[in-house]
């Protein structure tokens, strides 16, 4: 094998796209799928644009120009991105490509990092389009220059989905050959194609049943024995038939070596007479789908008989779980875990910018809307002071459906977000608190950059999807243009100062705005401190412990035992300095 | 035990486990093997527990290796040994660095970390090596290098030459610091005293 190389799916994608002759690639970061963009980004290819967009949507219109433009164009974002994009999409559907446009979305069954685990596979069926779902690396690769060509053919957008342990397994790929568009590039203003108004959409929406009549021809057509096929039959012992795709591929090749498989490259449309015929050489056919019952949903309304399994339908599949509900076989024998270990969260790092803004939030009483971020982690103990997570942009409506919801009796409402996720969603939210008379104070974590997702570019941070310089944009004058006068500028270190203007701008009659601004600790241009050291002093009171820090710790396992500094992990940012009440703890930041 | 194959690497986010597993992964494919690597980025890496699977043998379906199958075990700290004991194989073997980060609930005292480590994580295996990677790591001046040393321990369990290890832990580091982790790696190749 050795002419392969050791590939993750994302940086297959963008393999596979390269070698597609993309020349437009957007997309906002989101984990499992933000390396597919940042590996096209390294790969300097000059004749490819690669940009984050400010949020899905957007890419996704950029991406429909282009395409419409004539110039193949790979979109890119997780599961959750395809909800905000899903506007432009229902709508794009009717109108078709002109160079092949590839959306993929990343999945995120189990919620590695995600809020739901939404079957992004329901967007095929929604929106009439197909969707391929690979394996292996080797197969995104490929399937990303079959979709082009799809798209092309069958002038459609194609969705390509992949979940977190297709983006993030690295297996072996050997790439192909480079394939090109044929089409010229150039826009062709055709309106009744274009513009879609009612009467213009209304000849569309025929049109894409027409389409869909076809992609059904299509998908029993590449259904066949061949290894290159996208939907394969795999026959081997008749008595097990299997009928499943993406990752549970794997799991069920494991857990049932000898079962024949009908592998479903394409997922949506189904290829129904090809699977009647599969059904028909075996005894007992199941299907094994991670997450929503998709296919076996569509295979029952199709009237194929499907045997009842155990799978379950929260969370990831694994070869134990396939082989649980459908073999008899038990797998290796198991241990039981270590009961009664400490859990290990992941934590805001040493030195974060975020920290000092959640431990003065905590001794207050007021309702704290917040937001996706890493500041998110300000939810958890011992910071605790975020109360509402819904989706990216979130925090300001909520805050204000809070605030209107319980009147001017209620403790104050503050809405926390990061600067890469008000430049996405929360400028609108923010517009309609002043629009609405609100009072909501909103505190904008701008550390200049998207520092969740490792660290992308926005339009707050300076930098591009190259990490070469960008424009930026001011937050204080967007902020005021979108109607909010009082709009104070904090460091986020002087835990004093910021304390000040949160009880100020709580007071104030009308909505506020808080930009906390220090660079994320991980980027280069953070300045760090001196490191404080721990006096005698120290009576092992722990209020410098409520900070969540991963540098301070107790000596022992007394209850009063002295702190430490880990001098490797502090980066002398000295809000242990300052919250300290028997100033113990000295260095930069401490009482003169 | 039959040839090693399956290899669970874990740690703490930032300590450098997905390098480790990189290494390996591409000393499996050059070695002439298929082979996968899994694991999970994101939101994990801010300092919480990490996990990263790495597999070879003559056509590798899963990219995880199942609950007990593991044959190695590579924990590059204490209390994450102890997490993923039980995806220990019988006759499988534990390899871990002693070094001890406390997770936050441990720091602040509302946890105990536990302190009967290796007590316990003799429980799950009858090999279990203890490789303080951490502590020789930092006499070479460069505590980045545990990982180099954990994967020249792990090296001298397998089959596979020396001179391959070290030629693809050289192309995966940074270019200046190639030489201290091809020191770490010949310090963890000498440090698993076997019958002990
Ligand atoms: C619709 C959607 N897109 C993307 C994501 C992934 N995501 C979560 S938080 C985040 C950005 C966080 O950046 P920022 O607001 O600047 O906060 P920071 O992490 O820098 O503190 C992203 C891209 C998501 N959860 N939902």
């Amino acid at each position: 094998m050795s002419e392969h190389t050791l590939l993750s799916g994302n940086e297959a994608i963008a393999l596979g796209a390269h070698l597609s002759g993309v020349r437009v690639a957007t997309g906002y970061p989101g984990t499992p799928s933000t390396e597919i963009l940042e590996a096209l980004a390294a790969g300097d290819h000059d004749e490819t644009v690669v940009q984050w967009s400010v949020n899905e949507k957007v890419a996704l219109e950029v991406g429909i120009g282009a395409s419409l433009a004539g110039r193949r164009t790979l979109v890119t974002m997780k599961h959750v991105g395809v909800n905000v994009a899903a506007d432009p999409l229902m709508t794009f559907t009717y109108m078709g490509v002109n160079a092949g446009l590839v959306l993929v979305t990343a999945d995120d069954p189990g919620m590695h990092s995600s809020q739901n685990e939404q079957d992004n596979r329901n967007y095929a069926r929604f929106a009439k389009i197909p969707v391929l779902e690979p394996s292996d690396s080797q197969e995104a690769c490929d399937m990303v220059q079959a979709a082009f060509e799809i798209s092309e053919r069958y002038d459609t957008p194609v969705l390509l989905r992949s979940t977190t342990r297709i983006s993030h397994s690295k297996t072996p790929v050997n790439p192909g050959d480079r394939t090109e568009s044929r089409v010229d590039p150039g826009f062709i203003k055709d309106p009744s194609r274009t513009v879609m108004m009612p009467a213009y959409a209304r000849g569309r929406r025929v049109a894409v049943e027409e389409r869909s009549e076809k992609l059904r021809a299509y998908v029993e057509e590449v259904s066949d024995a061949a290894p290159s096929s996208l939907n394969r039959v795999e026959m081997r012992d008749a008595t097990v038939g299997i009928i499943t795709g993406g990752i549970a591929y794997q799991y069920a090749r494991e857990a049932l070596p000898d079962a024949s498989i009908f592998k479903m490259g394409i997922s949506y449309p189904l290829p129904i007479a090809a699977i009647e015929d599969f059904a028909g050489r075996v005894d007992r056919l199941y299907v094994v789908e991670e997450l929503d019952s998709f296919w076996e949903t569509e295979l029952l309304a199709a009237g194929i008989a499907i045997t009842p399994s155990s799978l379950p339908r929260v969370g990831e599949l694994s070869a134990d779980a396939v082989r649980a509900a459908l073999s008899a076989d038990t797998g290796p024998p198991t241990h039981d875990p270590a009961a009664d270990i400490p859990v290990r969260p992941p934590v805001l790092c040493p030195g974060c910018p975020h920290r000092g803004i959640f431990y003065t939030l905590r001794r207050r009483r007021y309702t704290v809307s917040g937001d996706i971020g890493c500041y998110t982690l300000g939810a958890l103990p011992p910071l605790e002071s975020m109360h509402t997570c819904i989706c990216m942009g979130a925090s300001i409506g909520a805050a204000l459906g809070i605030e209107k919801a319980l009147g001017e009796e209620a403790p104050p409402t503050v809405a926390v977000i990061g600067d890469s996720t008000f430049m996405h969603s929360g400028m609108t939210g923010l517009a309609d608190v002043f629009f609405n008379r609100g009072n909501v104070t909103t505190i904008i974590l701008d550390n200049h950059t998207t520092a969740m997702t490792g660290h992308q570019g926005n339009p707050t941070a300076g930098y591009d999807a190259h990490l070469a310089d960008a424009p930026r944009l001011d937050f204080e004058s967007l902020v005021r243009g979108l109607g909010v006068q009082h709009v104070k500028r904090i460091d986020p270190y002087d835990l004093e100062h910021f304390d000040a203007v949160l009880t100020q701008c709580a007071d104030h009659e009308g909505p506020s705005v808080i930009v906390v601004e220090g660079p994320c600790v991980l980027l280069p241009t953070a300045d760090p401190g001196t490191i404080p050291c721990v006096s005698d002093q120290c009576v092992g009171c722990g209020a410098c412990l409520r900070l969540g820090c991963p540098a301070l710790r107790r000596r022992g396992t007394d209850k009063r035992a002295q702190v430490s500094i880990n001098a490797d992990l502090c980066t002398g940012c000295a809000l242990c300095v300052q919250v300290c009440p028997y100033s113990a703890i000295v260095g930069e930041g401490a009482d003169s | 035990m039959s040839r090693i194959d399956d290899i669970l690497v874990v740690g703490v986010g930032g300590q450098g486990i997905i390098l480790a597993t990189d290494v390996i992964a591409e000393v499996f494919l050059r070695a002439g093997h298929d082979a996968k690597k899994s694991e999970v980025h994101g939101m994990a890496q801010r300092g919480g527990s990490v996990e990263s699977h790495v597999r070879r043998g003559e056509e590798v379906h899963s990219p995880l290796i199942s609950p007990g199958a593991v044959q190695v075990l590579v924990a590059m700290e204490g209390l994450e040994a102890l997490r993923y004991a039980h995806m220990v194989s019988r006759g499988g073997i534990i390899l871990y660095d002693p070094l001890e980060i406390p997770p936050l609930a441990v720091a602040t005292g509302q946890s105990q970390y536990p302190e009967d480590l290796s007590e316990r994580l003799s429980l799950y295996s009858a090999k279990v090596y203890p490789v303080p990677a951490f502590a020789l790591a930092s006499e070479l001046g460069n505590t980045r290098t545990q990982n180099a040393v954990l994967i020249g321990a792990l090296a001298s369990l397998m089959e596979i030459p020396d001179t391959l290890w070290r030629e693809v832990l050289s192309r995966r580091v940074p270019a200046r610091a190639v030489d201290v982790n091809q020191e770490a790696f010949a310090l963890g190749s000498k440090a698993i005293v076997r019958g002990s």
